[in-house]
């Protein structure tokens, strides 16, 4: 800041916590169809902390510089799952991603998730992201009473699914899918994970439904290994080995 | 501070009053293709795709072998590829061995290399009418390949002249 200077004599304090301070530039994919059909990129320079994160960044945009960006997060600690985005050029959480670690010396680009439909700035209609998930069923399905007491399961047949109940829904996987972007019928990464959260369980009974549903024309099959699923999932899920892990039990299954 | 891109479009000047958006007004969205919904087909509950992901596995180990050992033959080994006249091909389907090597090599590789397509096609063309006629050509095109081929190995006359 300019006033860094003046401030100097009387604010040491302050003074030290600002040299902290670097600038940086944000270009952020704008959209607002309220004022424009064509989407734009636009550049917000700010001085902040480098190991703030770009959630921080983006905070301080819209509350200092800019009302009307628009973006989703609820927790802001990797939780929720709403706030995934395109953040040069990957998908991530923007609030697990410190801006030291983005190469703050040139422009960091911002942009809405790609394959779902941008609403404005960095906000996508998640209905058919959340439509495949409602389609693997994504509940407990048992017969017969419930038992008085919990259902009990052995420490190695919960470890069997113990990484895909990891899943926080942020779509990053699914909209990182090249097959997804093309085509939305595809089921994506991340009903998969949750599928295989329950195929797996011992403790649930409808694993036959669930690969049969993944078994058809826009399941499984529909994966071509390209692995950025697996890079994208800011919780570290190996989602391309959960599919290929549903794959090989419809296989087993069959023969 | 800020410094803006001015992303007028180049046809901002000459922009129709009609084409203002207001809140009222907005701007149409751009919905991905085949978005999934609601009225999303439910399983067929075929194994088509299954027999489909394994066959590409299973056909692409055998045709390393049959393509690798077909080039070998007709490129390198003996001479190179002067050799190969009618009269070299003629004495390589006199044998029953290779007639069923560049049989089970025609047809794995025309099925291998269709279902490779197939899947290209349903990857990338997003209306269903472009699918619909892709693959119309393209099993025609794999039809006739295989159907001459099996036919010219099978018929094959070494006295036509
Ligand atoms: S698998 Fe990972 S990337 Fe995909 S929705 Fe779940 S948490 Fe997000
Ligand atoms: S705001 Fe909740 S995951 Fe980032």
């Amino acid at each position: 800041m300019s006033t860094a200077t003046v401030e100097k004599p009387e604010a040491g304090a302050a003074d030290s916590a600002a040299s902290h301070k670097i600038t940086v530039t944000f270009r952020i994919r704008r959209f607002n169809p309220e004022i424009s059909a064509d989407a734009s990129w636009q550049d917000f320079v700010i001085d902040i902390d480098p190991k703030e994160r770009v959630l921080d960044a983006l905070h301080q945009i819209k509350w200092e510089e800019d009302g009307t960006l628009t973006f989703r997060r609820s927790c802001a600690h990797g939780i929720c799952g709403s706030d995934a985005m395109r953040i040069n050029g990957r998908n991530r959480l923007a609030c697990k991603t410190l801006i030291k670690d983005l190469n703050p010396a040139k422009p960091i680009t911002v942009e809405a998730i790609k394959g779902l439909t941008v609403l404005k700035d960095l906000i996508v209609d998640m209905e058919p992201f959340f439509q495949a998930y409602r389609d693997v069923m994504p509940f407990l399905i048992t017969s017969g009473n419930e038992p008085t007491r919990e259902r009990r399961q052995s420490a190695a047949d919960r470890e069997r699914f113990d990484d895909t109940t990891k899943c926080i829904l942020c779509a990053a996987c699914t909209s990182s899918c090249p097959v997804f972007w093309n085509d939305g019928q595809y089921f994506g990464p991340a009903a998969i994970v949750n599928a295989h959260r329950f195929i797996f369980d011992s403790r649930d009974e409808a694993g036959e439904q669930r690969l049969e549903i993944l078994n058809d024309k826009d399941g499984v099959w529909r994966c071509r290994t390209t692995f950025n699923c697996t890079d994208a999932c800011p919780r570290g899920i190996e989602v391309t080995k959960a599919i290929a892990e549903v794959k090989q039990a419809l296989i087993t299954r069959r023969f | 501070m800020t410094t803006e891109n001015t992303t007028t479009p180049a046809s901002g000047t000459t922009a129709v009053e009609g084409e203002r958006y207001s809140p009222e007004n907005p701007a149409p969205v751009i919905e991905p293709p085949r978005a999934r919904t609601t009225r999303t087909p439910r399983s067929t509950r075929t194994n088509f795709e299954l027999y489909g992901w394994l066959f590409m596995r299973l056909s692409g180990i055998l045709l390393v072998f049959l393509v690798i050992g077909h080039l070998l033959i007709q490129l390198v080994l003996d001479g190179g590829v002067s050799k190969v006249s009618f009269a070299f091909v003629a004495g390589r389907w006199a044998s029953p061995f290779w007639m069923a090597w560049d049989l089970i090599m025609l047809w794995l590789a025309m099925l291998h290399g269709a279902n490779g397509m197939r899947t290209i096609i349903n990857d990338y063309a997003q209306r269903d009418n472009t699918r619909f006629w892709l693959k119309v050509l393209l099993y025609t095109a794999t039809t006739f390949t295989i159907l001459l081929g099996t036919l010219v190995i099978f018929t094959f006359d070494p006295n036509i002249r």
